[in-house]
């Protein structure tokens, strides 16, 4: 930081390891931020590490229900041999609750990674081109991110498997429809940033040159167009495992046979709740809301240090004015970004922004 | 405001400039585009619902593929009409729609409208308790965190927050019912109501639907009080959800006109610290709260789908998982085609109130 502090005028650029995402922020914050920070890194770091080793981890397997004593038994209380106790239908819980994480962990990388895909192509074209075709992306995109997330998840679950189906056509089946929830999103982002960089006099400078329109949009523009998506990666991912849960919870589950999920384990735990049954549906809703908490606590902290208005400030004197300007990532306003939406990085929510042209790529211009 | 200073002054590009030349046009014809905007939202969406769930195939097929001979099955198909070609079907879907019938449904062979109504209202009194619970909970500690700001209360209250959002809603629903229900005993398990207040409402010449206000039609202060403790947890699982979107969302707005120059000169003028935040930071703050009111109205729905299934809540969430669960896709696609609706018009009344609040949305 006392780099910037020396040379604010130039900006020199600091070792390469600091200037990645995530150690990046780390550096920048500060109290009771940094500790929110690192507690979510923390969180999100063990729920990696789990779903990598759930084989060593884990006592048994995900669909085991027996082993050389004889059958594990159904609704057995947390014991010496199942630590979690077993399930309704005989699992192993603290089994099922650590493959779980595997099964979370690749829907939550295939959704977010296809509707990154999808909606940075679709956001980026129709920016880029505008007419008719960004007129009728545009409704679209409004029409579909208006519409119950999770009811769209429902619709496209029925289309693509009917239901049920086994791991490969049960993850596929989740993430699609997690995708199609999430595609408007990076769309309106993507779009909105391609719309005004679009206009920036260097690539006006890019076409007179002769660029090709290929060229100008992942060169020029995409490049500066894709500062705010590891915040909206963070909340998306938070967002696509509480879909997957809500799918899984209401019938949309993966097999029990093909893997573990936590929706469904809940879904089956519902009458052991009436019962006083309380193991089979603690375990799995606690495993959602820590990986939940922990990656949402990375992306809010991402959030408020990419909005001066939000980021605490270090004592007087030690901060530098031109680390804020190189970091203020969300141009615009960010009042809402976060969960239960981006709604705060589109410009028309009228906001009080201190900085509105508080811009990196326009400043060096 | 040291950033500004040190970058070269950069003249206003692109949205800027275009906002303040599109200053004029009243409040009139902004809210007639507003509202001719909810014809394509509808048609989009019920368009998208109608061709997702016909690439699986025609509903018969799927209701009673296993139950019936292939005869029979050809035969229900001729007489729906369900082997015409699908371009017409749609228009005739799209005419349907228009007119407020949504078809009927296979496996229970009501009329799609009927059942809408029918359920509806239940999950309308829901997500009206919710939302209850979400104001009273959300908003005044949304400005006690932004009062505190980085202090203990503020961490508290952000921690509460995301784990209000962390939470799935079908979890908080399962342990609100494990503790309260089941241990303590103190609120029943599932349900609208118990049997026998049902049945003295059922009764009632011009009943609603909404049991709130037949159970006040009773007159029996034990239904009455029945039907309150049967929301009570619904509504705290459901409202809960939400409550923290409203707490985060009211944190960051007040933040933002707390620190603005009239709340410092208001300070300096002598208004107390209370009135300070409630009035001063807190209206100015209220319209990207109202708009951010709207798109939780589609979180609530979805969450509602989900509160209603854990609470066996006889809703519209809880039909549409029986629909499902039958493989009844006439009633899936009314179903969903009427919560776009509701989507869509309650986007519209939320457009309308801003507008009124502020004149700058109108543009």
């Amino acid at each position: 930081m006392t780099i910037l502090t020396t040379e604010p005028t130039t900006a020199p650029k600091a070792p390469l390891w600091t200037r990645l995402p995530v150690v990046h922020q780390l550096r920048q914050s500060v109290g009771l931020q940094r500790g929110m920070l690192v507690v979510g890194l923390a969180i999100t770091g063990i729920f990696i590490l789990t779903a990598i080793l759930a084989p060593l981890l884990s006592p048994y397997g995900f669909s085991q229900l027996r082993d050389d004593s004889g059958a594990f038994g159904a609704q057995q209380p947390p014991s010496g041999d199942h630590l979690l106790g077993t399930t309704v239908g005989g699992y192993d819980v603290l089994s099922r609750v650590i493959w779980g994480s595997q099964t979370a962990i690749t829907v939550m990388i295939v959704a977010v990674v296809l509707s990154i895909f999808a909606g940075v192509a679709l956001g980026l074209v129709s920016g880029y081109f505008g007419g008719w075709l960004d007129r009728i992306l545009v409704v679209v995109s409004d029409a579909v991110y208006a519409f119950p997330a999770l009811l769209l998840a429902i619709v496209m679950g029925i289309v693509i498997s009917g239901g049920r189906s086994d791991l490969f056509g049960g993850i596929l089946a989740a993430s699609i429809s997690i995708t199609v929830v999430f595609i408007p999103q990076y769309f309106r982002v993507i779009r909105a940033e391609t719309v005004r960089i679009k206009a920036e006099a260097y690539v006006e400078s890019a076409r007179v040159i002769g660029a090709s329109n290929g060229r100008i949009m992942f060169r020029h523009v995409l490049r500066n167009a894709t500062r705010t998506l590891p915040l909206i990666f963070t909340l998306n991912a938070s967002e696509a495992l509480l879909t997957l849960a809500g799918l899984g919870f209401i019938g949309f589950g993966i097999e029990p046979s093909s893997a573990a999920e936590w929706g469904y384990d809940l879904n089956k735990s519902l009458s052991d709740v009436t019962s006083g049954i309380w193991w089979t549906s603690l375990f799995p809703g606690l495993a959602i809301v820590l990986v939940v908490l922990g990656i949402t606590l990375v992306g809010e902290s991402l959030n408020d240090l990419a909005d001066p208005r939000l980021r605490s400030r270090r004592a007087p004197g030690k901060s530098a004015a031109g680390v804020y300007a190189e970091t203020s990532v969300v141009p615009g306003g960010t009042l809402a970004a976060g969960p239960g939406g981006i709604d705060g990085l589109e410009a028309d929510v009228p906001t009080y922004d201190p900085h509105p042209n508080d811009d990196p790529f326009e400043a060096k211009s | 405001m040291t950033t500004v200073a040190m970058k070269p002054p950069v003249p206003a590009t692109g949205r800027g400039s275009k906002k303040k030349t599109r200053e004029g046009g009243g409040i009139v014809r902004y809210l007639l585009v507003r509202f001719f905007l909810i014809f394509p939202t509808i048609f989009i969406l019920v368009s998208m619902v109608f061709w997702l769930m016909r690439t699986t195939g025609d509903p018969i097929t799927a209701a009673l593929g296993g139950k019936l001979g292939p005869d029979q099955l050809a035969k229900l198909i001729s007489e729906a009409g369900y082997d015409r070609p699908i371009l017409i079907q749609y228009f005739e879907y799209l005419g349907q729609i228009f007119t407020g019938n949504f078809g009927t449904t296979i496996s229970t062979n009501r009329p799609v409208s009927e059942v809408l109504l029918t359920y509806g209202s239940a999950t309308a009194e829901l997500v009206f308790y919710s939302l209850l619970v979400a104001f009273i909970v959300g908003i005044p500690l949304g400005m006690v965190a932004a009062y505190w700001r980085d202090k203990a209360p503020d961490a508290f209250l952000r921690v509460f927050a995301i784990l209000c959002y962390a939470t799935p809603v079908f979890f908080a629903g399962l342990l609100l019912k494990l503790v309260f229900a089941v241990w303590l005993k103190v609120l029943p398990v599932a349900g609208r109501a118990t049997v026998g207040s049902e049945l003295q409402m059922q009764v009632l010449p011009d009943k609603t639907g909404i049991y709130f206000i037949d159970a006040l039609k009773t007159g029996s202060p034990a239904v009455f009080g029945d039907v309150l403790m049967h929301a009570v947890l619904p509504a705290l699982a459901l409202g809960l959800l939400t409550a923290g979107v409203f707490l985060r969302l009211v944190r960051t707005n007040v933040i933002g006109t707390l620190g603005t120059e009239y709340v410092t000169a208001a300070r300096s003028r002598g208004v107390n610290e209370f009135r300070l935040v409630r009035k001063h930071a807190y209206r100015p703050a209220l319209i990207p709260i109202i708009t951010v009111i709207g798109l939780q109205v589609a979180l609530l729905l979805g969450g509602a789908v989900l509160t209603e299934t854990t609470f066996e809540w006889k809703g519209l969430g809880f039909i549409l998982i029986e629909f499902i669960k039958a493989r009844d896709f006439v009633a899936v696609q009314g179903i969903v085609a009427l919560l776009a609706v509701i989507v869509a018009l309650s986007n519209f009344i939320v457009d309308i109130i801003a507008a009124l609040i502020d004149p700058r949305v109108r543009y």
